[in-house]
């Protein structure tokens, strides 16, 4: 029973990610992955990482990927140049890839990380809630961590709108820049030209 | 009952894959950035699944840092992409050479 789930969610995101690295639409990709980002979230509820899943589900899939979706979307791309080396880097990227995949599937085989080196833990009883204890320990001994997390959110925030808002200067301020680099000559011109008398003030 | 190698060829399988696509793909700089986040993923389900065959939170700890910071890479990377677009109207990494010099 167990064991079908696995296997199909694994065929699920596995199917996912071959789709997002061949399929030619960007958004079409965009889906897929979040695809891919379900499929996994179920994994991660079959070990018992309830919180990380929903979690998954929410930040990942309602957040980061709609903010893809958005801005696959908003711009304008000319798809043929970006397909261009498909057919030539594929062949290089298929063996790096199938060489990756043989050592790691040769390390991480059921020889080294087997039931018998790794036994299947008990189920947690029914009544454990796997939020309360992420909770207590993320509050406890990895709070300044957690702080840390908070602070690398902003600063991203920050980052984000400084990068993508328009230079639109609506408000008169001096500019420090312009004004020390100002010279004498681009402010003071000096005419020459004949004293006179103005023609009102009746001299003696 | 699973065994923990499953789990550990599934995500190393994921991560191949998306190694495949950093390669195939690598003109379109938002099919670059969605490999990144599947990379991110895989590595994350080797910490779940770790953590749960040693008994051990911490592992689910580092998955709630990990997502945090992958947010944000990825807010700043489709911001850097946004900006990138509106000044060369176009994402292609060949375009992208200015600081080759």
């Amino acid at each position: 029973m167990e064991l079908g789930i696995f296997y199909t969610l694994a065929a699920v995101v596995l199917f996912a990610a071959v789709m997002v690295i061949t399929v030619r639409n960007p958004v079409h990709a965009v889906l897929f992955l979040v695809l891919a980002f379900l499929g996994s979230a179920g994994l991660w509820l079959l070990l018992e990482a309830e919180f990380l899943a929903i979690a998954l589900v929410l930040v990942y899939v309602g957040a980061v990927m709609v903010l893809f979706l958005f801005v696959v979307m908003m711009l304008d791309i000319n798809l043929v140049p970006l397909r261009e080396g498909f057919a030539r880097y594929l062949p290089a990227g298929a063996a790096v890839a199938l060489a990756l995949a043989s050592v790691m599937g040769f390390l991480l085989g059921p020889r080294y990380f087997g039931l018998a080196q790794f036994p299947a833990p008990r189920r947690m009883p029914a009544d454990y809630s796997n939020t309360t204890a992420l909770g207590r320990l993320l509050y406890t001994y990895y709070l300044y961590p957690f702080e840390v997390a908070a602070v690398i959110l902003l600063v991203a925030i920050i980052a984000a709108i400084a990068l993508t808002q328009r230079a639109r200067r609506r408000i008169k301020t001096e500019r420090p820049e312009r004004q020390i680099h100002v010279r004498r000559q681009d402010r003071v011109r000096l005419v020459s030209m004949p004293a006179e008398k103005p023609a009102g003030e009746g001299g003696a | 009952m699973i065994p923990l190698s499953h789990y550990l060829v599934l995500a190393a399988l994921l991560f191949c894959l998306s190694v495949a696509g950093m390669f195939i793909n690598r003109k379109n700089l938002i099919v670059l950035l969605m490999c990144i986040e599947l990379m991110l993923l895989a590595v994350n389900l080797n910490f779940v699944a770790f953590a749960h065959y040693h008994h051990d939170l911490a592992g689910q700890i580092f998955v709630f840092f990990i997502l945090a910071v992958a947010a944000a890479e990825s807010a700043i990377g489709l911001a850097i992409l946004v900006v990138l677009f509106r000044n060369r109207r176009s994402i292609n990494v060949d375009d992208i050479g200015a600081l080759k010099g």
